[in-house]
């Protein structure tokens, strides 16, 4: 007898979320540094043709990666691949699923290709992470079909400050949401303007029904156990680790930070001698307009 | 009873959950003294490369594999169950060899290629709800005795001795089945050593 066997399930979707947990989701942009995160404890890498603080600086359209890079990340590594669409570009979502990446990132670092609506998530076999900066917008994205959420942070800064301040923000809507009582479930999705089954969902677990990531800005060991303590389940590091004077060292000492983020005896181990960190960017030099998190809706 | 699951990275939450609704007592392990007091240990699902890892850095490689060969047991799911096994497409030592089982990572391909079907249980009526995410595959369960195939017979859930892997992920699914054989294995571990 042959196995009948189901695909694409929300099941298997969120299950690679909940394997990624405690874990940490490197950007690359080269076999060979795809091969540095492995080495150092990658759960995942992010194939990239740039990485946020090099778009951010060279400005025109970020687009998906050409496949030939992402391909070539594939080949070097065992790990999960993920790669970036462009939000609302469902036709690069297609690609990278036919090329086999293991997730998608509709992400507020590309151009986006369409200002009203968001992919349908549901529509693919491939599961989507999505950006959130509110509990409103990850409840949208996870309607749409988003496997797991990681706020936005701002990207390509070095700067952790967004991404706590989207973290605090979610964790604080979802406390409040626990001790709300049923008839004014309602009105509460409607001021979300997120799908009243998830708002309801919400309340009665106190969490998302998808892993909560943390993203945009996190250059150190700290900053990533910093994420975990305030309730992330785990870390995308973008241009922290290939931006900064040893890479390999501070991947390493960034996925020890994530497993021992509440023991600082560890922290303070890990943190000694990495060189110098990525320099980073004061979010208030930033122009409204230069500001990746307002992407997205 | 007091289960240790591996907890430096993975699915943690699901075993822990699952345990706890079986009333048992739950401890983390990250650090050699977590081990202290501990009768039985879960190895999770998540990604096997980042687990060893951190496994070698704070010598609970070694010091698991010392007591796991001692008699403690144990039950690997996914990367788990790589982690215990010997594994055939990676360089010698990457697995523990504690189970004498042939095991290959990924081998059913990236996550589009990821599947729910059901398992065929020994002595069980009903199916178990299988869920493979990247997971590997057993090509020779060698000595150890297969507990559960998916249809077409191919092994996915072994166990020798105080030793149980499986390929899929019962911690992802509301059935306490697997979890309830390996506290049995547990008890039946501590019943031979006090006769």
């Amino acid at each position: 007898m042959t196995t009948r066997k189901e695909h694409g399930t929300w099941r298997l979707k969120v299950g690679l979320s909940e394997m990624l947990r405690g874990g940490v989701i490197m950007d690359v942009t080269t076999p060979e540094q795809a091969k540095i995160a492995e080495d150092a404890g990658a759960v995942a890498v992010m194939a990239l043709e740039r990485v946020p603080a090099d778009i951010r600086k060279e400005g025109g359209v970020a687009r998906m990666a050409d496949p030939e890079i992402i391909l070539r990340i594939m080949d070097a590594v065992s790990i999960p691949v993920m790669a970036k669409v462009r939000i609302g570009h469902f036709v690069e979502a297609q690609i990278l699923e036919a090329l086999g990446v293991d997730f998608i990132d509709e992400s507020e670092v590309l151009t986006p290709a369409d200002e009203e609506h968001h992919i349908d998530k549901h529509a693919f076999t491939v599961p989507f992470v999505c950006g959130a900066r509110d509990l409103g917008e990850a409840l949208r994205r996870i309607g749409e079909g988003a496997a797991m959420i990681r706020t936005k942070g701002e990207a390509g800064t070095g700067n952790v400050v967004e991404a706590v301040r989207h973290m605090r923000k979610i964790q604080a809507q979802i406390r409040e949401l626990t001790t709300l009582p049923e008839e004014e479930v309602y009105a509460r999705a409607k001021e979300l303007r997120a799908p009243v089954e998830l708002v309801r969902w919400v309340r009665d677990h106190g969490r998302l029904p998808v892993p909560n990531f943390a993203a945009g800005g996190i250059a150190t060991p700290a900053d990533a156990a910093l994420m975990m303590q305030l309730g992330a389940e785990s870390v995308f590091v973008g241009s922290g680790i290939f931006k900064s004077e040893n890479p390999a060292a501070r991947a390493r000492a960034i996925v020890e930070a994530v497993a021992y983020y509440d023991q600082p005896d560890v922290l303070a181990r890990i943190s000694r001698g990495l060189g110098e960190p990525m320099k980073g960017l004061d979010i208030h030099e930033l122009e409204e307009q230069e500001l990746l998190q307002s992407r997205g809706w | 009873m007091r289960i240790g699951i591996v907890a430096l990275q993975g699915d943690v939450r699901e075993h822990q959950t699952l345990l706890e609704r079986l009333g048992v007592e739950v401890r983390w392990i990250r650090r050699e003294e977590d081990l202290q007091g501990v009768e039985g240990v879960i190895f999770p699902g998540g990604e096997s490369t980042t687990q060893r890892r951190l496994l070698k850095r704070s010598g609970l490689w070694d010091r698991l594999r010392a007591e796991i060969q001692d008699g403690l047991p144990a039950y690997g799911t996914c990367a788990g169950a790589i982690l215990l096994s010997h594994v055939t497409d990676e360089e010698e030592g990457y697995g523990m060899n504690l189970l004498p089982v042939k095991i290959r990572r990924n081998a059913w391909g990236r996550q589009k290629e990821s599947f729910e079907a059901p398992v065929r249980l020994v002595n069980e009526e009903k199916p178990f709800p299988g869920v493979f995410i990247r997971a590997p595959r057993i090509q020779d369960p060698g000595e150890a005795e297969v507990l559960g195939t998916l249809e077409d017979g191919e092994p996915v859930l072994v166990r020798k001795g105080h030793l149980m892997i499986s390929t899929f992920h019962p911690e992802l699914t509301e059935d306490l089945r697997i979890h309830q054989w390996f506290l049995k294995m547990v008890e039946e571990a501590y019943e031979t050593e006090k006769s």
